[in-house]
């Protein structure tokens, strides 16, 4: 990213004749994974749309669904994105999904709390569970993944303590409608057997997410937090030297992340309305298979939001062909997805690999 | 820092690796003969050893098997391997498949099927070999692709014909009683087979890395890979044995575990075993970022942690709710380990002592 950035403004000083020339190392550089990601978007949703077309794959209600679905999931991988982003990792949101659905589902239904009361304790919730994870992290220097893989039981277990039992959401007015309510967009109409005129609809829950994915975007890009992640992550020591203080921006990068999970609890809940012990088993694996897929280096310092967003949207587009197809079992989802984060992590260790050798010759 | 030589020689016990996996396992003792009394009585019932320890190491085997894999992993690779669960949960389901559930007889040979399983075992360990030491992938992120997918293909091969069709992710039985004897009893002994079963797997990957470089090759990659190459040794190589090695680990795990419950259960075998095997390693007193290890500590780590367990399970904690203490434990653990606590302690030891010599 930081060498990306560089090449820009020498060449903008040298004039318009180098404008191919940048396109090309762009494309060999990192933003070519972003570019693969998306050229297999697309061509995997016309597929889908050739395909599937009386079965309606190709209405804008389908691609609308794909992001209702995943609402949770954007929000998730885009906080995955800014810790992958500073060379660690996270495999607690998941969990932390799980406990946030629960408890939402325990405080209003079981307790009454007033819905927002309950949102914002689940968010502070979130900020401090990220708040000690990132310290454990960043201060002690333990190693990320024993961390989160500890905070991944933790939570998977204190959604157990508060309910072995499905808990749903019926009594809380508040959060039902906010759950339930259609927002229209008013484009790409269909038209119904009676003739009546259907517009595709959202749920909230995809605007908190579009909402968050953007904000996240212009952390990374245009805020002094956000140009010290990508240092970092792409080396600790040269940020220490440059005067960041790389302690303090990891354990931010974990607090954001808390926070981005537990709000990606939030929609993923007002996706589901319920809580239960086993739900957003495998998300923590979704989120990083979609920042990989997005082009983020599991090695730190190289990664976009926007990348990640359509990582997500390549998972929407194989759960929404597997559901199409109507003969694969839902185990297939996993299967196909973990072969594709698999397939990215190698192009990657190559790309790694490859440009390690070019540097030795 | 300074005076530590001259004070008395409990601080040195306090240092030895062993010091924190036995201490572990004598609290835990205790604890339980304090909360039941009867704790280390061993009966004999229908001819076979009865009691709360023998249950404990019994229940311990599959830990222990799989301890044994993530120390090699961890010691090895800087990581752990987080896909132990999952991959037992694929040799049990491809064990039972293979052996079928009829009365009368096995589908296959017994030996022959167990020999298959290992071999896929093996075979999902290589893939997550290659992933990190050809390709240097992050041994999590390398394993977790297995850890989600694992139980997918798992419930994929449970499959059974109903109405026929073949439908996957049934619970598949062996009915034959035979099968039952690898996690439960031979006929004659008193001790339970699986705890014969890690004995010997424990002896046996002992000799081989004492009696051969292997150990000392695994040691040298973990502390510095660039000069284990450097001295000649194929980092790459050791590091796709030791997961080669932890997935031979998990099928025999996921072996004992099906025959335990002469069943597969995709779902649950193996759940939540790669947070136990961590533990195990952690509680041994090895570093979970690679370099020096102990066998012997991540054994008596595993036997510490199933004796947690039942006595947590004792107190009315449901299997749910286990993972909360095991992972405070692990935490608690791996600060205690962490260089930079020490690195804090020395500094505010100097602080004392700096302070009370301004202060004289």
């Amino acid at each position: 990213m930081e060498s990306s950035v560089q090449i820009t403004q020498t060449d903008r000083k040298r004039g318009g004749e180098m404008k191919t020339n940048l396109i090309v190392k762009k494309l060999r550089g990192n933003s070519f994974l972003l570019f693969v990601t998306i050229v297999m978007f697309l061509l995997m949703y016309v597929a889908g749309v050739i395909g599937y077309t009386d079965k309606g794959f190709g209405t804008m209600q389908t691609f609308l669904n794909m992001l209702i679905d995943n609402a949770g999931l954007i929000i998730v991988a885009a906080g995955m994105t800014v810790v992958l982003i500073t060379g660690g990792i996270d495999i607690s949101v998941g969990s932390v999904v799980a406990v946030v659905c629960m408890m939402l589902a325990d405080l209003m239904q079981n307790k009454g709390v007033n819905a927002w009361m309950a949102i914002a304790m689940v968010l502070v919730f979130g900020v401090i569970f990220g708040t000690v994870q990132g310290w454990l992290v960043a201060y002690l220097k333990l190693q990320p993944f024993i961390v989160t893989l500890a905070g991944m039981f933790f939570c998977r277990g204190l959604t157990a303590m508060i309910s072995v039992n499905q808990i749903a959401i019926t009594n809380n007015k508040t959060f039902l409608a906010i759950a339930h309510k259609n927002i229209k967009i008013f484009m790409g109409a269909t038209v119904n057997k009676r003739g009546i005129k259907l517009y595709p609809f959202v749920h909230p829950s995809v605007i908190i997410a579009l909402v968050a994915l953007l904000a996240v975007w212009y952390i990374c890009k245009y805020t002094k937090f956000g140009r010290s992640l990508f240092a970092v992550g792409g080396n600790p020591q040269s940020a220490l030297l440059m005067g960041i203080n790389v302690r303090k921006v990891t354990m931010n990068a974990y607090v954001l992340n808390g926070f981005l999970a537990s709000l990606g609890g939030l929609a993923f809940c007002l996706n589901t309305t319920s809580g239960f012990v086993e739900q957003a088993k495998g998300f923590e694996m979704e989120a990083i298979a979609s920042a990989v897929i997005g082009g983020t280096l599991l090695t730190g310092g190289v990664g976009t939001v926007i990348g990640t967003f359509f990582g997500v949207l390549i998972k929407a587009t194989i759960e929404t062909f597997i559901r199409c197809n109507g003969t694969l079992s839902s185990w297939w989802n996993k299967i196909v997805l973990s072969a594709l984060l698999c397939f990215f992590i190698v192009l990657q260790s190559l790309f790694a690999i490859l440009k390690e050798k070019r540097k030795g010759n | 820092m300074i005076n530590i030589r001259s004070t008395v020689s409990f601080k040195e016990i306090v240092r030895k690796q062993l010091f924190l996996p036995i201490f572990a396992l004598c609290l835990m003792l205790v604890i339980n003969v304090l909360i039941t009394p009867s704790f280390f009585k061993i009966s004999i019932q229908n001819g076979v050893l009865y009691g709360y320890t023998i249950d404990i190491i019994n229940r311990a085997s599959e830990l222990v098997i799989l301890a044994i894999g993530m120390t090699l992993v961890a010691a090895s690779s800087r990581g752990a391997d987080i896909s132990v669960g999952a991959v037992s949960a694929v040799a049990a389901a491809i064990c039972v498949r293979l052996l079928g559930s009829s009365y009368e007889n096995y589908a296959i040979s017994p030996i022959l099927a167990i020999i298959i399983c290992l071999l896929v075992a093996l075979l999902c360990g290589a893939f997550n070999g290659f992933l990190v030491a050809r390709l240097r992938i992050q041994a999590m992120v390398a394993t977790l692709i297995l850890f989600t997918a694992g139980r997918g293909i798992a419930q994929l091969i449970s499959a059974r014909e109903i109405n026929g069709k073949m439908v996957s992710g049934q619970i598949l039985y062996v009915r034959m009683e035979s099968f039952k004897s690898i996690g439960g009893f031979l006929p004659g002994v008193v001790i339970p087979t699986p705890v014969f079963i890690a004995a010997a797997f424990v002896i046996i990957t002992w000799l081989v890395l004492k009696k051969t470089a292997l150990g000392m090759y695994i040691q040298t990659v973990g502390i510095n890979p660039k000069a284990g190459r450097l001295v000649g040794i194929n980092s790459v190589l050791v590091i796709f044995f030791c997961f080669v090695f932890c997935g031979l680990c998990s099928g025999l795990a996921g072996v004992i575990a099906a025959s335990r419950i002469y069943s597969s259960d995709a779902n649950n075998i193996g759940l939540n075993m790669e947070l136990d095997a961590i533990l195990a390693v952690a509680l041994g007193g090895n570093s979970l970022s690679g370099g020096k290890f102990s066998l012997i500590g991540s054994v008596i780590g595993a036997i510490t942690i199933q004796a947690l367990t039942t006595s947590l399970y004792a107190m009315g904690v449901t299997a749910d709710q286990l993972p909360v203490y095991k992972a405070i434990a692990v935490i608690l653990i791996v600060a205690i380990q962490s260089d930079e606590l020490k690195k804090w302690r020395a500094v505010y030891r100097l602080h004392k002592q700096t302070g009370s010599g301004v202060a004289k």
